[in-house]
């Protein structure tokens, strides 16, 4: 109450939107978890769509997603947050449904899924964030790991001969006809939670004109996955990860 | 294939598509699946029909464990949702099935099953007994198991095990094979719409401001939170055995009692009129639900009965929880065929003879 | 109480010789007769070319098990479903078999044998699809245990629409097994 108080009468510059809960998150200080979390949130407050928007957690760092997003959500098990949220949408098909995964979870063990998905044309949104480690395991290799990348299970750098490369599995899912947009993002500086945020937006409206699936990668950091404080994470990001993952539209309607 | 004498609710009807065609009726609102022999004539059967269902999904899906997620997210959302396979894919389903169980999912799982283990064979086998009443996933946790014997019950148990899934708010699966799916009998098919749809209150269709957020999920890290809902799980279990259910036949004076479930109780029937014929004083016990099992009625019949035989398509597996029922008030014998083999009526009436003039010695 | 019939009957051949749907004709004529049946095919890859079989069970009372090993009729269409279930006759009963495609015939003396020309005869009415009719006919010449009038509502019931136009051709084929069976039957109490 003192607090309210306080405001009382001042412009409000910053607000946590309704749509997050108060519980704290479990991320590690400098994780994009949160971030993204808190934009997608945003969206679905401002486009008024809390009470319409059904969301899929997936197993890995964002399994609890549903502890801090304030809607309507479904814990899959692991890599088939996509076939669950295909099972929702097809039930309820004027709903907006999205899942929520990170790169073990839709690229490793449900790559299946996540292919058979977007080649339905399911008609949700797929968020992936992608930071090329499983974090809540402590740290192995991804199948997005970069070549020379250490982690706990390639402990001497990712090599080719015995681990393949990294998947770019975005790259991938552009090619199929039901894709009908993909892009890839990160929220590393202002400018890019700016750019997600339109992306998000522009996907729920995608979704409500069933267009068909949007997909949009969020390359991210794991300061405590990749033994880095949250400055240098970021920066590593831009210089090893974006090469390989380069941001921008990947695949957007022909207009 | 044909299927059905117009538009008539009798009809002769193959196993699979009777079963097909009273989920429809009995308001089935999604199914998924991925064809597997014995059982594809479900999914064939709900596709060709499915112009006349506006609003029921019907999706072939890339996998089995792509299907039971996609039962996961409708069954989430409300939706009276069924899928079936057959005993490798109901394999892949485990990990899903033991998340349902604990997520408190109500969905219907049909499983027509064939020989095993491995790929096996396509023929019926009834050696999935143990995945199907024990759990089958990870975890502690009991699917509900009917188990039908003939076509009309393929129908019939469909109703049941929508009623009991949504009561319970518990995976219900109905356990046939091979023979039951693919055999055509004279059926009654129940009146469409018969069947009320249990409200689901818990059910993530999206939140309104009237109500906290709904969570569906099997994630309770604090062991203290997981074991309060084991104890959750458990006192519903316990519920659940009043719905116990099976059938005896002449089990009066009977001193042999056959045990036996879906196909195999009807071959013993047959067993249990020729032995009969021979002054040999046999009876038939069928649990009809296997999962709860009818402990106490076996129990009961120990008391006059001299010894049990039970008779499986499998290398025996119910018969340990017979023993357990019997609790060695009398002998239990076994006798089963494995691998899609299936057990004659007149194979099962020597194993009762030899089993009658063992005993006769024993007792003489 | 033993007015009560039971018939047990196996129907086996090649698939792709009718023998499947020959006994789905069975179950329903039986149906619509408001007896109990229940017809459980051989399924899986024997269909796919190779031997096929169902069994069927017409009765006035309820099927215990739908599976048997000894049957009263056994209705045979080529050689090795001789050789698998000549001995599998109850004494008594009845086998009729295709006779052009059987080399070595049964040899039993303890059951009813009836080699019917199905297919030289189809092929005198000019559709060989429907050998499989005559020896349904022969059947029920023998064994009357359905009507003539269920078996053609029966087989509205079973053929798809682009094939009901060749119901006339059914009935023609199953009275000539009719005929077929009293012939053959005749000249066995002759010899």
């Amino acid at each position: 109450m003192e607090t309210a108080t306080n405001i009382d009468g001042l412009e409000v510059v910053y607000a946590k939107p309704k749509t997050l809960t108060d519980t704290p998150t479990h991320y590690c200080p400098g994780c994009g978890h949160g971030v993204v979390h808190k934009i997608l949130m945003e969206v679905i407050e401002e486009m008024n769509i809390q009470e319409e928007t059904i969301g899929v957690a997936p197993v890995g760092c964002a399994v609890f997603a549903y502890d801090y997003m304030n809607i309507d959500m479904q814990e899959a098990a692991h890599g088939r947050a996509s076939a669950v949220a295909t099972g929702v949408k097809r039930v309820l098909p004027d709903k907006y449904v999205f899942s929520y995964q990170g790169d073990g979870d839709l690229a490793a063990i449900g790559t299946g899924e996540t292919i058979h998905t977007v080649n339905r044309g399911e008609n949700i949104l797929m968020l992936f964030i992608n930071n090329g480690i499983y974090g809540m395991t402590g740290g192995q290799m991804a199948p997005t790991s970069i070549l020379g990348m250490k982690t706990t299970t390639s402990p001497f750098g990712r090599e080719v001969a015995t681990m393949g490369n990294p998947l770019k599995i975005t790259e991938m899912l552009a090619q199929l006809p039901g894709a009908y947009y993909v892009s890839r993002h990160s929220v590393h500086n202002t400018a890019a939670v700016r750019k997600l945020k339109k992306a998000i937006s522009t996907s729920f409206k995608y979704q409500k004109e069933k267009k068909g699936t949007c997909f949009i990668e969020i390359v991210s950091n794991c300061p405590s996955g990749w033994k880095m404080t949250p400055v240098e994470s970021n920066e590593w990001l831009e210089k090893n990860m974006f090469p390989i993952y380069p941001l921008g539209d990947i695949k957007v309607p022909k207009s | 294939m044909a299927s059905g004498n117009g538009k008539s609710n009798t009809r002769l009807m193959k196993g699979n598509e009777a079963l097909a065609e009273a989920a429809l009726r009995a308001g089935m609102q999604a199914y998924f699946g991925y064809p597997i022999t014995p059982q594809t004539e479900v999914m064939e059967y709900l596709s060709i029909q499915a112009p006349n269902y506006p609003g029921v999904v019907i999706l072939q899906a890339e996998s089995e464990i792509a299907a039971i997620n996609m039962v996961h997210g409708a069954s989430g959302v409300g939706a009276r949702v069924m899928i079936s396979s057959s005993s490798p894919g109901i394999s892949l389903m485990q990990e899903c099935l033991s998340y349902m169980a604990s997520a408190q999912l109500p969905a219907v799982i049909v499983n027509v099953q064939r020989g095993g283990p491995g790929l096996g064979t396509i023929q019926p086998s009834q050696a999935d007994y143990f995945q199907a009443v024990k759990g089958g996933g990870h975890g502690d946790y009991h699917l509900i198991v009917l188990a039908p014997s003939s076509v009309q019950e393929m129908v019939d148990f469909i109703f049941d095990a929508f009623r009991l899934t949504e009561k319970y708010r518990n995976p219900a699966m109905i356990l046939a094979d091979g023979a039951l799916g693919q055999m055509m009998e004279k059926v009654t098919l129940p009146v469409a719409g018969s069947l009320p749809k249990t409200n689901a209150p818990w059910a993530t269709i999206g939140k309104p401001n009237s109500r906290e957020r709904n969570i569906i999920t099997s994630l309770f890290i604090q062991p203290e939170r997981m074991e309060k809902l084991n104890l959750v799980l458990q006192e519903k279990y316990n519920q659940l055995q009043k719905e116990v259910r099976w059938e005896e036949y002449q089990t009066e004076d009977a001193e042999i009692v056959l045990v036996a479930f879906g196909l195999t109780s009807r071959i013993c029937d047959k067993t249990m009129n020729l032995a009969r014929e021979k002054g040999l004083k046999v009876g038939l016990l069928r649990p009809i639900t296997l999962y709860p099992f009818p402990t106490n009625a076996l129990a009961k019949l120990a008391k006059h009965a001299k010894v049990f035989l039970t008779v499986e398509m499998n290398a025996g597996q119910m018969v340990e929880d017979v023993r357990l029922a019997i609790n060695g008030k009398c002998p239990v014998h076994f006798y089963g065929r494995m691998g899609g083999m299936i057990p004659s009526p007149e194979e099962v009436l020597i194993k009762v003879e030899s089993i009658a003039k063992e005993f006769q010695t024993a007792h003489a | 109480m033993n007015m009560s019939m039971t018939q047990e009957i196996i129907i086996a051949g090649f698939g792709g010789q009718g023998v499947l749907s020959m006994g789905q004709i069975i179950a329903y004529a039986a149906m619509e007769g408001k007896k109990e049946v229940s017809w459980m095919p051989s399924y899986g890859p024997e269909m796919r070319g190779g031997t096929a079989n169902c069994t069927v069970i017409v009765s006035d009372s309820r099927i215990s098990s739908p599976i048997i090993t000894k049957f009263d009729t056994a209705i045979v269409l080529n050689q090795p479903s001789i050789e698998k279930f000549e001995n599998a006759v109850k004494p008594g009963g009845i086998l009729i078999y295709e006779k052009s495609t059987i080399l070595r015939p049964p040899s039993r003396k303890d059951i009813e044998v009836l080699a019917i020309p199905g297919l030289e005869e189809a092929q005198k009415l000019k559709s060989k699809q429907v050998a499989n009719m005559i020896l349904l006919g022969a059947f029920l010449e023998m064994r009357p245990i359905v009507k003539l009038e269920h078996v053609i509502s029966a087989l509205h019931s079973v053929l798809p629409p682009h094939r009901q136009h060749l119901i006339p051709l059914n009935e023609q084929a199953l009275a000539r097994g009719k005929e077929l069976a009293i012939q053959v039957a005749t000249e066995m109490v002759v010899r």
